[in-house]
């Protein structure tokens, strides 16, 4: 569950830990890993010429908060977190469509679940190392998960294991959901109900093994021993990061985690983004943190032949969304949300984005390219409704005037870095008869500010963003629009629509029950799902958004992973 | 300064017993405004203040019949005329990967965007010239309001001492006690979330008003109004003529509004230009923050901050809404320093003790 809260034109940097929730980042686009740019960038990591040495330094605008793995909720530090630490299992470390494939890490291979999907037995590798040189046991697994509860975090991921819903930040006892068994190297866990999700959800972070002896507190700036590359030096978020290798390391899997090829690896904080390029542009760092969004008065020096081949672009499963207030009028009322779906000029809110090369407008829930797309587009102007190609005013207005709504009050809530865009959406409210005004809140109040129910009267719609988790068709619409993330009194409600509709409802069910045994089938479903969401118009989709890499002229190997992005350790300096 | 000296090297009237001086019937006011206006560089800025005033108020003329747009609602799509060509406000990215969206720059040309365009395709210079209209009559109106208030305030408790000047004075010193801007960004804040507005009495504010910034920026700066105007009227109070007054029997009322007030009027009236340059200053901070004038509004500040994206490629942006303020607060500071030399005695003491 993971949310942007800047533009991509103007960093999307804030990915913290506030709610149960969390405002959070990941993830890219299942199957766009192509990259413009770099006529190099999809090479594969066995290119010729690669090299191991040489520290690879990252500039970020800021540091990503705590940096204990069960509470951090971060793009940032979960692309360094891969470097370091390992799953059961993880999406496979290539560029590309493959990347978002589940390949076996610590366990020695994908277990096909039993008990009607309930239970997973893991064959955990013998063998591995901590960077502290304890060897890695399967009971390292339970204290592990019992982290997930006892450390303040997301806990919502792995709420399906047996036992959890006991569990709090006072205790936790996983001994009958999660069973390790030491002497015969196996993991087993049970879940209180089939998740067919559950092989992604154990592929992040959170899921990482540390070992059994780390505190059930939270950290904080101390990372506890991995098993991966590298190891974590140190960490000062006022300051910087450190990664060296783990003498202890080797390879057991290069699909899941391969060596890397820099002996170190630093993420430096606190210049502004601006002062990032220049430095990557002047050869004294390596790149631009992802999350920080260049300036757009930077982005011409990119587009010119001198540094064009340092620059990397790639599109994101993500959406940039206006949210309806579906709990007051006027937007209580279908036709008067399609009419605003009818009348955004997606073409103004893609310019705001960084024209069309940053971003692609969109009607739809899910992105291009995600499990269950199909393209759909009820909202435009034409015949063609699978893109679209403009607004139409004339069946705006028109529906306006059927839905009764004409001239009420509307307020848009956005953040403040992104008032553009609720200015853009004030001018398309206004142009078709409602009158409008907007509330631009702080970046750190504002999400949390929508979620919650308490202030649904003083906001009609609301500006939002989302990245994928992982590859899942639920993790959008499930999430997002999903009668069960509506959880009122909460900063921690997903849906900030407020929408739900039984029969969709019964439908994501059923695409969730099916995904388990027919993932293609049940992906046949969450298509339907999205159309139907998309006829109800709880949103406004705007558009989905592209990433720009930038780096500096002596990195090479550039590797784009659905799932995490840059791949930082696979590259190498020369 | 000058003026000051050559008053004060004057020989005195009694050089002349047989002839009035030539002074005489001049109130202190008229001797103030004399002074004011035998100083060219204060006179220069008084100028150059009005044209600022002037030129912001003709805003709407400028934006409606000159540049004939409209600089509150975004213009992505639209397109303006430079040497006869129709192009794009907007214009994408070009070199290999087309990257980003800037907006045109300056076509110094004074009916099509001659400071050029925003990153939301709204015209600059119309949008420069509402922006002075905002932020001086936020700057003004907070100053107005806040030497009204901290005069008021100060007035009571200098005059009736003792346990109300205690309590006035702890309740200045807290709202001093808070940085400026962390209290303003707390305030603003707070009444940003609240959509249907703020109500206060019969008086209903919605988010978007101009009033909101005014009073909050008026409220912030009342303790910094009140010390000095404090300190007059407790001097004030003890002079021979008010006693007088108080031992003839006036009433409380007429000794301060009658008796006290003129006496301290001209140290608010010092205060106040400096008021207005700090309170406009402050407002363009706040604006820059985001958290003083709000969209489709705009102001010196906010124009500042849409600008600040653009340094690279359109610095005029950022640069003009920065000449302005910088124009409008040196004129109001220099200003002010010449009504001081004109009413404050203590300017024409110094002169004399150097």
């Amino acid at each position: 569950m993971s949310r942007a809260v800047r533009s991509p034109l103007r960093g999307r940097k804030l990915y913290t830990w506030s709610t149960a929730v969390a405002i959070a980042a990941l993830v890219g686009a299942a199957g766009c890993g192509g990259s413009s740019g770099s006529s190099s960038s999809s090479s594969s990591s066995s290119a010729t010429g690669a090299q191991k040495g040489g520290t690879y330094t990252i500039l970020a605008n800021s540091a990503f908060g705590v940096a204990d793995p069960a509470q951090n909720y971060t793009l940032e530090q979960w692309q360094l977190l891969i470097d370091t630490h390992d799953g059961l299992v993880q999406f496979l470390r290539v560029g590309g469509t493959a990347g978002t494939k589940i390949v076996p890490d610590l366990a020695t291979a994908i277990p096909t679940p039993t008990d009607g999907g309930k239970t997973y037995l893991f064959h955990i590798r013998k063998g591995i190392k901590f960077s502290n040189g304890q060897v890695m046991k399967p009971s390292d697994f339970v204290k592990t998960f019992e982290r997930q509860f006892t450390v303040p975090g997301p806990t919502s991921f792995y709420a399906g294991i047996v036992g959890a819903s006991k569990c709090s930040t006072k205790g936790c006892d996983l001994s009958s959901g999660v069973v390790a068994d030491d002497q015969n190297y196996t993991l087993t866990i049970h879940l209180t109900a089939p998740d067919p999700e559950f092989l992604d959800k154990l592929a992040l972070p959170f899921a990482y093994v540390v070992p059994a002896s780390t505190s059930s507190k939270l950290t904080g700036n101390n990372v506890p021993p991995g098993t991966g590359p590298y190891l974590w030096q140190s960490y000062n978020p006022n300051t910087q990061a450190v990664l060296v290798r783990n003498k202890y390391f080797h390879v057991w899997n290069a699909q899941a985690q391969p060596a890397g090829y820099p002996d170190k690896i630093i993420e430096k904080y606190g210049q502004t983004v601006s002062d990032e390029v220049t430095a990557v542009e002047n050869g004294s760092a390596d790149e631009v943190f992802d999350g920080d969004v260049i300036p757009a008065d930077r982005l011409n020096e990119l587009n010119g032949q001198q540094f064009a081949n340092q620059v990397h672009v790639n599109s994101l499963t993500a959406d940039w969304y206006f949210a309806f207030n579906t709990r007051q009028p006027p937007f209580n009322n279908l036709k008067a949300r399609q009419a605003v779906n009818f009348a955004a000029d997606r073409n103004a809110y893609v310019k705001i984005g960084g024209g069309p090369s940053l971003a692609v407008p969109t009607c739809q829930i899910l992105p291009p390219n995600f499990p269950g797309y199909k393209p759909y587009c009820p909202y435009t102007a034409g015949s063609d409704h699978t893109k679209w190609t403009g607004p139409d005013l004339v069946k705006a207005k028109a529906l306006v005037k059927a839905s009764g709504t004409a001239g009420m009050k509307v307020v848009v809530n956005t953040d403040i870095p992104d008032k553009a865009l609720g200015e853009q959406m004030v001018s398309d409210l206004n142009k078709i008869g409602y009158k409008a005004s907007l509330q631009a809140l702080s970046g750190t109040i504002q999400y949390p500010f929508v979620q919650n129910s308490n202030n649904s009267k003083k906001w009609n719609i609301a500006w939002s963003a989302w990245y994928q988790d992982y590859p899942a068709p639920s993790d959008f619409l499930n999430v997002l629009t999903g009668c069960g993330s509506i959880h009122p009194g909460s900063d921690a409600s997903p849906n900030i629509a407020a929408f739900c509709d039984n029969s969709i409802q019964a439908q994501m069910t059923k695409a969730e029950n099916l995904g388990v045994t027919n993932p293609s089938a049940a992906n046949g479903i969450w298509a339907q799902v999205d159309h139907a969401v998309t006829d109800q118009a709880p949103w406004v989709d705007l558009y989905n958004p592209k990433q720009i890499d930038f780096l500096s002229k002596r990195v090479h190997g550039y590797e784009w992973n659905p799932q995490w992005y840059i791949l930082i350790d696979q590259q190498w300096l020369k | 300064m000058a003026i000051a000296l050559t008053e004060s090297a004057e020989p005195p009237a009694q050089t002349t017993p047989d002839l009035p001086p030539e002074i005489s019937g001049r109130s202190p006011w008229a001797l103030a405004w004399r002074r004011l206006w035998r100083n060219r560089i204060a006179m220069a800025a008084l100028v150059l203040f009005l044209l600022i005033i002037t030129v912001s108020l003709v805003a709407p003329l400028y934006a409606h019949d000159v540049a004939r747009v409209n600089p509150f609602a975004n213009n992505l799509n639209g397109t303006t005329v430079i040497n006869g060509h129709r192009v794009p406000l907007m214009q994408q990215g070009g070199g290999i990967l087309k990257l980003g969206e800037t907006p045109i720059g300056p076509t110094w040309d004074i009916s099509h965007y001659f400071l050029g365009a925003d990153q939301q395709g709204r015209d600059v210079m119309a949008r420069l010239l509402y922006g002075g209209r905002s932020s001086l009559e936020i700057g003004i109106g907070s100053a107005v309001i806040c030497c009204v208030i901290a005069t008021v305030i100060a007035l009571i408790a200098g005059y009736f001492g003792g346990l109300v000047d205690a309590v006035l004075s702890r309740l200045m010193d807290v709202i001093w006690a808070f940085p400026v801007f962390l209290l303003a960004i707390s305030i603003s804040t707070v009444l940003l979330t609240e959509s249907s507005g703020l109500s206060i009495g019969p008086f209903h504010l919605v988010a978007t008003s101009l009033w909101l910034p005014t009073l909050i920026i008026a409220f912030i700066y009342l303790p910094y109004v009140y010390r000095p105007i404090r300190g007059h009227v407790l001097s004030v109070s003890e002079k021979e003529f008010v006693q007088a007054g108080i031992a003839q029997g006036a009433s409380d009322l007429r000794l301060i509004f009658s008796d006290i007030l003129p006496n301290v009027v001209s140290v608010v009236i010092v205060l106040l230009p400096l008021m207005i340059a700090t309170t406009i200053l402050t407002e363009s901070a706040l604006s820059f923050l985001s958290i003083g004038v709000q969209p489709p509004n705009a102001s010196w500040g906010t124009i500042i901050s849409d600008g600040s994206d653009l340094l690279y490629t359109r610095p005029w942006v950022a640069i003009a809404p920065g000449i302005m303020i910088v124009l409008t607060v040196l004129s109001l500071n220099v200003l002010g320093d010449g009504v001081r030399d004109a009413l404050d005695p203590r300017a024409k003491l110094r002169v004399e003790a150097g």
